[in-house]
């Protein structure tokens, strides 16, 4: 890997299961574990659904993405940030999550972005 | 300034490649490098070569051809997108039983490691598509 090492965020922008590029994201955010990369994960509009706690996805014969995301303190992923404004939206708190995140109010969420070096968006 | 480019999406399903590839040319065209372009979920269907477009279009495939041969620019298929459509290379088609090759040979099949490495030595992630 190169050096200085570069601060990124991988963006989660979709719903769980309406979207193959919501698995894509997630399958992402694990290799940034694997690889070691300065990385934290914010979970964006429809994508914070995918954090949501007691997900079936068994039943549409898919893997489970909770599950997955669950895993990520095991790889080292520092910061887990989800969108406040979407989470209130979908009648959500943070004690249904299936991981420990913290919220980031929409004014604070320019100001966060421009913090990294790379933003990945899917 | 070194980029290297994310593309989400596939030539079959809006424009985001077709926008990938003009940048990638107009940035080389500038002195710029792009070091990778790396494709993701629908995206890796850019290089499937079984794909056939409309005589009277452009062939996306000729425009990423195009930028691998004249400019050595690395085209990255991300391996476990492109299994689930169907775009194997020959290593993965006898692995699995699949038949012949299906992805370009401008294409390389790789994983994950290919866009962290990319763009831990890139100044610019652009994505396209999504």
């Amino acid at each position: 890997m190169q050096n200085p090492k570069r601060r990124q965020l991988v963006i989660l922008r979709r719903s769980p299961y309406g979207s193959s590029l919501a698995r894509a994201a997630v399958d992402l955010s694990l290799a940034m574990g694997a690889f070691e990369q300065d990385c934290d994960l914010l979970f964006l509009g429809d994508g914070v659904l995918q954090l949501l706690d007691g997900q079936s996805a068994e039943a549409i014969g898919s893997k489970n993405l909770g599950k997955m995301l669950a895993s990520l303190p095991l790889y080292d992923i520092e910061s887990v940030l989800v969108d406040a404004a979407a989470l209130r939206s979908f009648g959500l708190t943070t004690a249904d999550l299936v991981l420990q995140a913290r919220l980031v109010e929409p004014a604070a969420m320019n100001t966060l972005l421009a913090g990294y070096d790379h933003l990945f968006s899917c | 300034m070194i980029y290297t480019l994310l593309v989400l999406s596939g030539p079959a399903g809006g424009h985001g490649a077709r926008t990938a590839a003009g940048f990638a040319s107009a940035a080389l065209a500038r002195g710029h490098q792009v070091n990778r372009v790396f494709f993701l979920d629908e995206g890796t269907t850019c290089g499937n070569a079984s794909a056939v477009f409309p005589q009277d279009e452009t062939d996306p495939l000729e425009t990423w051809a195009k930028l691998a041969e004249e400019h050595g620019v690395e085209l990255v298929l991300c391996i476990s997108s492109a299994l689930k459509r169907g775009v194997l290379d020959e290593t993965e088609a006898n692995r699995y039983e699949k038949g012949p090759a299906t992805v370009h040979p401008t294409f390389v099949v790789s994983g994950l490691g290919q866009l962290i490495d990319a763009t831990a030595s890139a100044d610019r992630l652009v994505t396209f598509g999504g």
